[in-house]
């Protein structure tokens, strides 16, 4: 049981939230955009990852 | 105590999810996903030793392996498909959720239908 993937996805979130804040504030709404984009594909490639390895397990677990 | 671990991380991942809420409910859902995911291979980790042990009573009761790998997929299918559709569910789309689950129940009953095949053989050979 990796609890790490939690606590690294609400890092991603907390920093991608002020990143926009900030950036927000001093009128870069571009550059914005692209922080929360990438925080999302990263946290999006976490979890495919983690999807893949569920539908392996599963897939072992019930001989599919 | 496994049950401890797996109620820890939920409330500690749903606090982490209501922080998150408000500023990115992208990033909240991907938590709820997440966690679910890792209670999810957890649980179905400590699966395998009851599986042996059905496995075991399958083939002392001579029962057929077509009939017991169909069971099999069956409960893997409505597994999976309930957590695809709770996901969906939990994000607001109702609607993907129900053709989820109805893409599950078109699979099951597509496996099914040998089984189904063999009882309307056994019946048309017991009704003469």
């Amino acid at each position: 049981m990796d609890v790490d993937l939690i606590f690294k996805i609400a890092a991603i979130g907390i920093v991608t939230a002020v990143l926009n804040r900030v950036l927000n504030q001093s009128g870069r709404e571009e550059m914005a955009m692209m922080t929360t984009l990438a925080g999302v594909v990263v946290v999006l490639m976490m979890v495919i990852s983690l999807i893949s390895n569920l539908f392996n397990s599963v897939r072992t677990m019930f001989h599919l | 105590m496994d049950i401890m671990k797996i109620v820890m991380v939920g409330i500690i991942a749903a606090l982490l999810a209501v922080v998150l809420k408000e500023e990115k409910p992208e990033m909240a859902f991907a938590i709820s996903i997440v966690t679910g995911l890792v209670i999810f291979v957890f649980v179905i980790t400590k699966l395998n030793s009851v599986m042996t042990v059905l496995k075991h009573f399958a083939a002392k009761a001579n029962i057929d392996v077509l009939y017991f790998t169909t069971i099999l997929k069956v409960i893997a299918i409505a597994y999976i498909t309930e957590f695809g559709a709770q996901i969906c569910r939990d994000a607001g789309e109702g609607a993907i959720a129900a053709k989820v689950e109805f893409a599950g129940k078109v699979l099951i009953m597509v496996i099914a239908i040998p089984i189904l095949a063999a009882l309307m053989d056994i019946m048309i050979k017991i009704i003469p």
